[in-house]
């Protein structure tokens, strides 16, 4: 499933990375802790979050993630936002939490 | 081929630029993906380490025909129990540093986990060197 066909079906914001939207989606992660997410994020996950600091994208970008999703309405930062353009990896946004957005996310990519 | 980066305690703004750059020159060189993400891992969570727990450091990336060799030696507080910072969950991080999601005691479990070789060296008060071997063949 590619990054805009979620985007739509749970009408998330895009803040930033574009140029990422085709990225295909092979699964997802949910996690805080940078440490967690290296170790054990599947390449291709769309990563569920509430940090928005810069080293969010070095982490995506190292482990190939195809977009960052970002819980309760929280917003990148500006340096978060630059990164996300240059690498091409998105930037989204709901207003749910993580419990909920990680459910959505896992039947919509579990039914497909 | 030999590479060299410096590493600044503190600056989490730059964390992951070194790894960023050695995964780029893996990439040019035709390395297998698989063994490309597992340098990356174990690479960014030592330069991590420099920067959370450490005042600077330097990398050291030796590319060989069969095999990636790391050295990250820095300058900083040392480690007093090696045995004891190599079990998973510990962690001395500060109180900012876990809100940025760091100090969850896991990068060095993650780079034990990715690598074929590591060694680790410290002297408190002096300084720490973390080493490691990635095979580029089976
Ligand atoms: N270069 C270093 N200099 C001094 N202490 C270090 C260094 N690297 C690791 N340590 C010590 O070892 C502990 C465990 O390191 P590890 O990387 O496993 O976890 P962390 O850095 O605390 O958290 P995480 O890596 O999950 O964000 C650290 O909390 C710190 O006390
Ligand atoms: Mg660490």
């Amino acid at each position: 499933m590619k990054v805009k066909e979620v985007v739509e079906a749970l009408n998330l914001k895009v803040f930033s990375g574009y140029d990422g939207l085709s990225n295909t989606i092979t699964g997802g992660y949910t996690s805080d802790l940078l440490s967690d997410v290296m170790g054990n994020a599947p390449p291709g996950a769309i990563w569920i979050t509430l940090q928005t600091h810069v080293n969010v994208m070095a982490v995506a970008t190292l482990k190939d993630l195809s977009a960052v999703v970002l819980v309760k309405g929280l917003e990148p930062e500006a340096n978060t936002i630059q990164q996300s353009n240059n690498e091409g990896i998105p930037i989204l946004g709901t207003n749910l939490q993580a419990f909920e957005i990680s459910g959505l996310l896992y039947n919509l990519l579990n039914t497909k | 081929m030999h590479f060299e980066y410096r590493v600044q305690g503190g600056d989490f703004v730059r964390a992951g630029q070194a790894s960023s750059q050695v995964k780029k020159i893996l990439k040019q060189l035709n390395v297998a993906s698989q063994i490309i993400k597992r340098i990356v891992v174990a690479l960014y969570e030592g330069e991590v380490n420099i920067v959370a727990h450490a005042f600077q450091g330097k990398i050291y990336v030796d590319i060989e025909t069969d095999k990636v060799r790391v050295v990250l030696d820095d300058v900083g507080p040392g480690i007093p129990d090696i045995e004891m910072a190599m079990r998973p969950g510990f962690s001395t991080a500060s109180p900012i540093v876990r809100e940025m999601g760091f100090g969850a005691g896991m990068g060095l479990p993650n780079i034990k986990e990715n690598t074929d070789k590591m060694k680790i060296s410290s002297v408190v008060g002096v300084g720490t060197r973390l080493e490691f071997v990635v095979n580029l063949k089976e």
